[in-house]
């Protein structure tokens, strides 16, 4: 017998798969639902609540499906009946418009309250001050600049647990994504914009982010550690920066926006403006000249003008 | 000289993977292959007066589906070869530049040079017969769509071996896409490509909006056309309005990259979030494009396999009605990350989960119309029963990737790629394929055997599952698309291996269909469609012989009612052909221009692509010759006299008796 010894083979496939995934142990792994930030949090909550919401209507849908092709099959002597005129009942179509436009309204409501709440650029409730982290995407490579402490860092972003983190994100490479998925959604990165997203660590620990958009060749290493510390942890970390770590000048931003990789670096301080800089330099033009003198003085040999 | 020649060739064939060379000589050796055997059996003639010619919907419909089945092929190549290179952590099989090209190619591929020339395969083959027509409503210019999708797909498949191929996403977003990131062809054959075979999209959608409107049988209402045809209006409407939207952003493109324009750019007053906007407005309507029809087939099956009439027809076209509409209202749905604002975000979030509302009242439709009928798992009607189950999955991650906030997670992942594959597959590819099945002996005149196909829908669908339901938890582990590889300590390994025995799994599935279809034509006499009416159907097509002749209605039908068909059968016992008086069937002629004018198309594409304005001349120069040429060619139709008429049925009568 050819056809039970080949559905048992892929019967075997099949368990195989799903021991497989039963080894991934589930929940460490899947970070999306393990989030430790108060946006991250919000999120998965919010993804959870809908998928019930969901399932009110899809789980008896898919009894239901089971049970009709099961009761209905062509059978010889079959007891089941047959209406093969019947094709309109008011009632039944009532019945399942209005399934759906009530979930879907319930849905609604939750989703457009949670837009409002939890807009990127909103700033977390919080009695700390929050502390603002300057992104910039570059081939292939992350850079963050602390404005406030002066310092920057190439690939490894670290922040104080507890406080809001104010990120303001461009990009001097094609369009990213900045994403650190345990803190919270992700968000694009661009470049003649500057735009706002508000996360916070509630947990000291070590985290990762990604560039989530494509961008060429090394897109898929540009992955950046980020570690979450205590305050006086943070607070020594810059000490140590702006002690041991060498500056970052102009000509070694220049370096580092050229397409290549990095390692983890940090900078004891980098060219004042270097941010506001970066966004101009492609605004300025169609911002009515209105940095285009600042740009000017910057002196890019960028390939704006090319 | 020579070291001109063999500098000029090393930039303008592709060079350097040993796989593109494998691809090279495979690709020229079935071109010798094709050219001598048709001049060895003496088919040329045969090939350009039956085929290359043809105006005949039933021909030109098939030469679709050959083409989408070519392309289904190469792009589940790429896909497989995608899926190879993530099976393990930090695999150097593709390098990133030649996987980067993979995705794109894949994404193109599927979407606009397998699922749209299917569909419009399926469209050709079955609206007229459906309708009682006898072709469509403008044959010349439905001929010339099929060419200028020929030739565009032609175009953009030549890139695999002469310049390189584009390697942006299939959506092409700049600033990647301009000059300043991307400065080679690749992206000017993604651009001709889909620009060319997009002009044949546009003119089908037309052609077929007329053909529904104007060529139906005499007493056939809107109200009681078939299912299928309704999903075909409501698909050529959202072609109509949006192919336009396509034609024009990618001039605007290519504006950019062949004139310095700065639509796109980063400088120059230029933004690339307009660009998002604008081929995301296309984007997301050809989505629906592509499975409206497919819910049509869903409904013509459901019901001829269950003996029992549609339930809902007002609901059913009125819910298509309402997704064609709605489609055009949801675009910014796709990027939520781009700093809109709660306003815009949560309009889209909103619209885009109201069309959850029409697709879910057709599942229960569908169930309905199963409810107390007869079922039998015939393979159309296997692929029906795989769809439901696995589309309700599809529409639930879809409502999840509404909810805007949430979004943000969801976006850019694995989560996403699992979601829109469990969509287009689990809904447009499974509806093509129930419609495949189910047309198959009114295309060809035989029935295929059940028994292969039986194994080639499991292969499917369960490799299908063990495919894509890993991807949404590596979605939710971060994993974000096009990455060419990972590292060992995500811990994405397991899913990502589980994943590609799934894409084998659906690999062996295709063998299968091909097995099927081989196997098909080595034993058609013995599977001959005598009765044209093989699963009892229900509509106009199934009151013809199979394959239907060229004039389809040897008299046109006289409708009265929804399932016209079943319906005299009903109440008239077996066959009742009323002795009507045959008249001569005004038919259109063959015509050459469609085929000559898209190779100029193709011409000047390539030399746009190029900058070589010898090619660029030639090519338009070309083109508005053969528009000229048409213009003053009055010999276009002819009469099919009486007499023959009546030989052609009383020889297919014959066979059939």
């Amino acid at each position: 017998m050819k056809r039970p010894r080949a559905l048992r083979w892929m019967g075997l496939v099949f368990l195989l798969s799903i021991m497989l995934l039963a080894m991934t142990g589930c929940s460490e792994n899947i970070i999306v639902l393990n989030p430790k930030g108060p946006i991250a949090e919000q999120q998965r909550d919010l993804m959870i609540i809908s998928t019930l919401l969901c399932c009110i209507v899809i789980v008896p849908v898919l009894i239901l499906t089971a049970v009709i092709i099961w009761r209905y099959r062509d059978k010889k002597g079959r007891k089941a009946a047959y209406t093969p005129e019947w094709e309109h009942s008011t009632k039944l179509e009532l019945i399942w418009w209005g399934i759906p436009v009530l979930i879907i309204l319930m849905l609604a409501i939750i989703t457009v309250k949670a837009t409002y709440d939890l807009e990127p650029s909103k700033p977390i409730a919080s009695s700390e001050k929050p502390l603002t982290v300057q992104v910039t995407s570059l081939n292939w490579k992350w850079l963050f600049q602390y404005p406030e402490q002066g310092i920057a860092s190439v690939n490894e972003l670290k922040i104080p647990e507890d406080v809001p983190i104010r990120f303001e994100i461009t990009a001097d490479s094609p369009m990213n994504s900045f994403w650190i998925p345990q803190l919270g959604g992700q968000m694009y990165a661009m470049s003649g914009m500057a735009m706002t997203l508000y996360l916070q660590a509630d947990e000291v620990g070590e985290y990762w982010g990604s560039g989530a958009n494509f961008t060429g060749t090394d897109f898929a290493k540009m992955y950046f550690d980020v570690e979450a510390t205590s305050k006086e942890e943070f607070d020594a970390w810059v000490e140590e920066v702006k002690t041991d770590s060498p500056k970052l000048t102009l000509e070694g931003y220049k370096q580092l926006r050229e397409p290549s990789t990095s390692e983890v670096q940090s900078y004891s301080a980098f060219p004042e403006g270097l941010f506001e800089m970066t966004v101009t330099k492609y605004a300025a033009s169609h911002n009515h000249g209105l940095s285009w003198k600042n740009t000017q003085n910057f002196e890019f040999e960028d390939q704006v003008t090319r | 000289m020579w070291e001109k020649i063999k500098e000029f060739a090393s930039e303008f064939f592709v060079t350097g993977d040993p796989l593109i060379y494998g691809a090279d000589v495979t690709i020229v050796l079935t071109l010798i292959a094709i050219v001598s055997g048709l001049t060895y059996f003496k088919k040329w003639k045969w090939l350009w007066r039956e085929w290359l010619t043809t105006v005949d919907h039933k021909k030109i419909g098939i030469m679709y589906i050959l083409a989408a089945f070519l392309m289904l092929f190469r792009g589940g190549v790429d896909a497989l070869l995608m899926r190879a290179q993530l099976a393990m952590p930090e695999l150097n099989f593709l390098p990133p530049d030649h996987y980067n090209q993979i995705f794109t190619t894949h994404g193109v591929i599927m979407i606009l040079f397998m699922a749209m020339p299917f569909m419009f395969g399926l469209f050709n083959i079955m609206v007229p017969l459906q309708l009682g027509a006898r072709d469509v409503a403008y044959p010349f210019l439905n001929s010339l769509s099929f060419w200028l999708f020929f030739s565009g797909a032609m175009l953009f498949n030549l890139s695999f071996v002469i310049g390189g191929s584009p390697d942006a996403g299939w959506l092409a977003y700049p600033p990647y896409s301009g000059t300043m990131y991307n400065p080679g062809v690749g992206q000017d054959f993604y651009i001709w490509g889909i620009q060319i075979s997009g002009l044949g999209s546009l003119m089908t959608g037309i052609n077929f909006l007329v053909t529904i409107l104007k060529m139906r049988a005499p007493g056939m209402k809107l109200m009681k056309m078939p299912m299928f045809s309704w999903s075909v209006l409501s698909s050529c409407i959202a072609i109509i309005f949006s192919f336009p939207i396509l034609t024009a952003t990618l001039a605007l493109l290519f504006l950019d990259r062949y004139a310095g324009a700065h639509f796109f750019t980063l400088d120059g007053g230029g933004n690339p979030m307009m660009y998002i906007n604008l081929i995301w407005m296309w984007g997301h309507p050809e989505v629906y494009i592509i499975v409206l029809p497919a819910f049509g087939i869903f409904s013509e099956i459901v019901s001829t396999f269950s003996k029992k009439k549609l339930f809902g027809y007002k609901s059913m076209v009125w819910a298509m009605m309402i997704i064609s509409v709605l489609s055009f209202l949801v675009w910014a749905h796709h990027f939520f990350t781009m700093g809109s604002g709660a306003d815009v975000n949560a309009f889209f979030a909103l619209t885009t989960m109201l069309i959850a509302i029409p697709t879910g009242v057709k599942v229960f439709n569908w169930l309905f119309t199963m409810f107390r009928g007869r079922i039998t798992f015939e393979t159309p009607m296997l692929w029906t029963i795989g769809f439901i189950p696995c589309f309700i999955v599809g529409g639930l991650t879809g409502v999840l990737l509404s909810v805007a906030p949430a979004d943000f997670q969801f976006h850019n992942s694995y989560f996403l790629v699992a979601h829109f594959h469990q969509v287009i597959i689990g809904g447009v590819v499974f509806g093509y394929f129930a419609g495949l099945y189910y047309w198959w002996p009114k295309m060809f005149g035989f029935t295929l055997n059940e028994r292969i196909g039986k194994w080639a829908f499991w292969f499917w669908n369960i490799g299908f599952y063990c495919c894509f339901m890993p991807q949404y938890v590596l979605g939710l582990m971060g994993m974000t698309r096009r990455v060419v590889t990972y590292s060992w300590d995500k811990g994405w390994w397991e899913l990502n291996l589980v994943s590609t025995i799934g894409a084998v799994l659906m690999a062996i599935a295709f063998l299968f269909q091909v097995w099927q279809i081989v196997d098909g034509f080595k034993h058609q006499a013995k599977n001959r469609d005598t009765t044209g009416d093989p699963w009892n159907g229900r509509t106009l097509e199934w009151s013809i012989p199979s394959p239907a002749p060229v004039y389809n209605f040897a008299v046109l039908p006289n409708v009265s009612r929804q399932d016209e068909w079943w319906e005299q059968k009903q109440s008239a016992g077996a066959h009742q052909t009323i002795k009507q008086k045959l008249e001569p069937i005004h038919m259109p002629k063959n015509s050459g221009v469609p085929i000559v004018m898209s190779a100029f198309w193709f011409i000047a594409g390539f030399g746009f692509i190029f900058d070589w304005t010898g090619f660029i001349y030639t090519g338009l120069a070309g083109v508005v010759g053969c528009l000229l040429y048409h213009s003053f060619n009055y010999d276009t139709d002819y009469y099919i006299p009486v007499d023959e008429i009546e030989r052609t049925e009383a020889a297919i009568r014959k066979v059939n008796i």
